[in-house]
């Protein structure tokens, strides 16, 4: 508020005494926030002649970006693929708890389910969406970017934990036509997990892309070149690289041969998401992949509806499940059926298992998922004029409080 | 003249930073009577702005009744461009202090109508009542600001074409690529300066000897613009051991003597 008003007359927020994720290193800065947005002090001092109304003293800590999760499948008894009487209320339910983890943004994941399902959950969230704080996120939770669809268009023989009935294949048509027909839309839909080996998946990746939802390969048998032809056609993502797909092979190293592959088209790159919980990929393996293509490297939780619940039985989808300490098994087998990490142990634990540095870490599960989603001007930085959706946090990444729009809307 | 002799850099620039907390407390500034200070840029100035942003951050310092007027700034160079001289002054010194934004004068090198700018910037220095302090550092062609050798020992702020001597020393600034370096600046004139209260020059290294020899033990001279302050009534030249590698023993001598009383007389403000 103290300027000449030449810009404007909202409040601005200055945190001093904290460590900045700035430019891929951690920053001695201060970090001003105006209208909900990163703020150019020096633009504000030079320009508008103004400086802060109040200051925050952040004791010492790490301020990075706010961590976005591309796939949750929901939470604390809420299954975002058991609709409810109101899958919205579910939705805002657990965008609520993640803010506990650090989470500020996150798209909602189906998994496999059959087409009333889907048109259920996807016509009330497109009621829900309309509504401009349920997207960006503020004290009543995390924004939501958009829904993951993890399914139906998958292969049978890797199907994990999704039930086998409404499993589906694209037809002859070719185009979006079938997707339209099982989701009943696309609106509100960031990202299609699908499986490129099954025919006339081509067309349906390339039009995907084009309409700019991002598709992801995973729960497939696809091989290498199958897998580089989907990526020509705009494919950007892997859904929890190592799981659900075939084992890297060194005459055909799969779908996990993407991290090195000299066939991504220029200027594009190749992200996969990893599940690092400690369980679902042995440490040396998730070294294997971070080594290998540190940039692409995007954390995710894929945490299912007994994240945050007790031990014990509990439905998720159309199946049910069994927690054991930090594993959660497809009840009566030994098949994982997703994880109940937090986002903000996943992080912890993939600092420790890569020996990575901080801020790396801390980009995994900010920067990369945000450049995936093709927003990280907005998000996933602390750049000017991103949104100041922020962790605080000490050296060993403990969360203290979490902020969206430089609003506090968590605190320990 | 007061030539104050320190053993190195840091013990100068921690001399020179004391001379002008102490000038600012004695001063006592309030809302109605501003203390004015003339500021510098470049290397030498930088570990004497971290000193005063160390007795701003203890609590013996505040800027708040301060107002301060840069002595240049390049033409053309972006604001926004991490080696004007606004940048400079944000990240060095502004943003660690508590001065009021609306006090900090710098020349807007991206002026539309560039003599106005001058002519607002002389005005704007009236307005303030004159300054009371203008602390400036010296080229090794024995510049003050950027008046250049052949400027005129009486001239106000307005446009200068920088010497070859100024565009090599500042290529370091711009990744040694001389044709990134700025040809033009907005300067205070040696008769602005001349106007100041009081003068400090800050001069360390022996790069800037054969400068200093030249702005004190010869005449003044329009070559080596510093010279003209031994016209002023109140000037501190304030060196480290080798920027008096070119000067007389003699003199050396005699302003070391005054120089230990000099130091008595500031250590009793603490």
């Amino acid at each position: 508020m103290p300027s000449n008003g030449s810009v404007s007359d909202a409040p601005i927020t200055q945190f001093i005494n904290c460590r900045i994720l700035k430019e891929h290193t951690l920053q001695r800065e201060d970090l001003w926030v105006r209208d909900g947005r990163i703020l150019d002090p020096e633009k504000l001092f030079f320009d508008e002649q103004g400086y802060a109304d109040r200051q925050l003293d952040c004791g010492g800590a790490i301020l990075a970006p706010g961590f976005i999760d591309v796939q949750l499948n929901g939470g604390y008894g809420v299954d975002f693929s058991t609709p409810s009487e109101d899958p919205g209320a579910g939705v805002a339910f657990v965008a609520k708890k993640i803010l506990e983890h650090g989470v500020t943004s996150f798209c909602p994941t189906l998994v496999t389910s059959p087409p009333s399902v889907y048109h259920k959950v996807l016509q009330r969230f497109s009621f829900f969406t309309a509504r401009c704080e349920f997207q960006s996120g503020g004290v009543h939770g995390a924004g939501v970017l958009g829904v993951h669809l993890e399914g139906p268009f998958i292969s049978l023989e890797k199907k994990g934990a999704h039930p086998e009935q409404f499993l589906r294949t694209f037809g002859g048509s070719g185009g979006v036509n079938p997707l339209l027909e099982v989701y009943g839309g696309l609106d509100n839909v960031s990202m299609v997990t699908l499986a490129p080996e099954l025919a006339g998946s081509q067309s349906v990746v390339e039009e995907l892309s084009q309409r700019g939802v991002t598709v992801s390969l995973g729960h497939s048998v696809a091989n290498l070149s199958q897998a580089e032809e989907a990526v020509q056609q705009g494919a950007s993502f892997i859904t929890h690289l190592f799981n659900a797909m075939l084992p890297f092979h060194h005459r055909d190293p799969g779908i996990v041969g993407l991290l090195t592959s000299n066939r991504i088209p220029a200027g594009r790159s190749v992200f996969y998401g990893m599940i690092a919980d400690g369980i679902h990929t042995n440490p040396a393996a998730l070294r294997i992949a971070h080594r290998a293509h540190p940039a692409g490297l995007v954390l995710v939780t894929d945490a299912i509806m007994a994240m945050g619940l007790p031990p014990g039985r509990h439905t998720l989808g159309q199946q049910v499940i069994e927690i054991q300490g930090l594993h959660a098994y497809v009840a009566g087998t030994t098949t994982l059926s997703g994880s109940i990490a937090t986002m903000d142990m996943c992080v912890r634990h993939f600092q420790q298992a890569s020996g990575c540095s901080v801020p790396e870490a801390l980009e995994a599960a900010s920067l990369h998922p945000a450049q995936l989603l093709g927003i990280s001007h907005q998000k996933g930085s602390l750049e000017y004029g991103c949104d100041a959706d922020l962790v605080l946090m000490d050296d060993q990444m403990v969360l203290e409080a979490t902020y969206i729009s430089g609003v506090e809307v968590w605190r320990k | 003249m007061r030539l104050v002799i320190l053993e190195d850099y840091d013990l100068a620039s921690e001399w020179a930073a004391k001379y002008i907390r102490n000038r600012i407390i004695t001063f006592r500034p309030t809302a109605q009577r501003y203390f004015t200070l003339g500021l510098p840029t470049g290397s030498t100035p930088y570990a004497c702005y971290k000193k005063l942003i160390e007795y701003h951050k203890s609590g013996d310092l505040s800027f708040k009744y301060v107002k301060t007027f840069n002595m240049d700034e390049y033409v053309g160079l972006p604001r926004a461009h991490p080696e004007s001289y606004h940048s400079y002054m944000w990240n060095n010194f502004f943003k660690h202090v508590d001065i009021d934004p609306a006090n900090a004068h710098i020349l807007d090198g991206n002026a539309q109508d560039l003599e106005a700018e001058c002519a607002v910037f002389e005005k704007d220095i009236a307005d303030a009542g004159g300054i009371d302090l203008f602390v400036g550092g010296i080229g090794p062609d024995g510049h003050i600001a950027f008046n250049e050798p052949g400027s005129s020992l009486v001239s106000r702020t307005r446009v200068k074409t920088l010497a070859k001597d100024t565009i090599v020393a500042n290529a370091r600034f711009f990744g040694h690529d001389l044709s990134k370096v700025p040809t033009m600046a907005l300067t205070v004139g040696v008769g602005t300066v001349m106007d100041s209260r009081e003068v400090m020059i800050v001069i360390t290294g022996a790069h800037k000897a054969f400068a200093l020899y030249k702005a004190i033990e010869d005449g003044v001279n329009h070559m080596w613009t510093v010279s003209a302050f031994q016209q002023h009534p109140r000037t501190i030249f304030v060196c480290d051991e080798d920027a008096t590698l070119e000067l007389r023993v003699k003199t050396v001598k005699y302003f070391k003597g005054e120089t230990e009383t000099l130091c008595l007389v500031f250590t009793s403000y603490q």
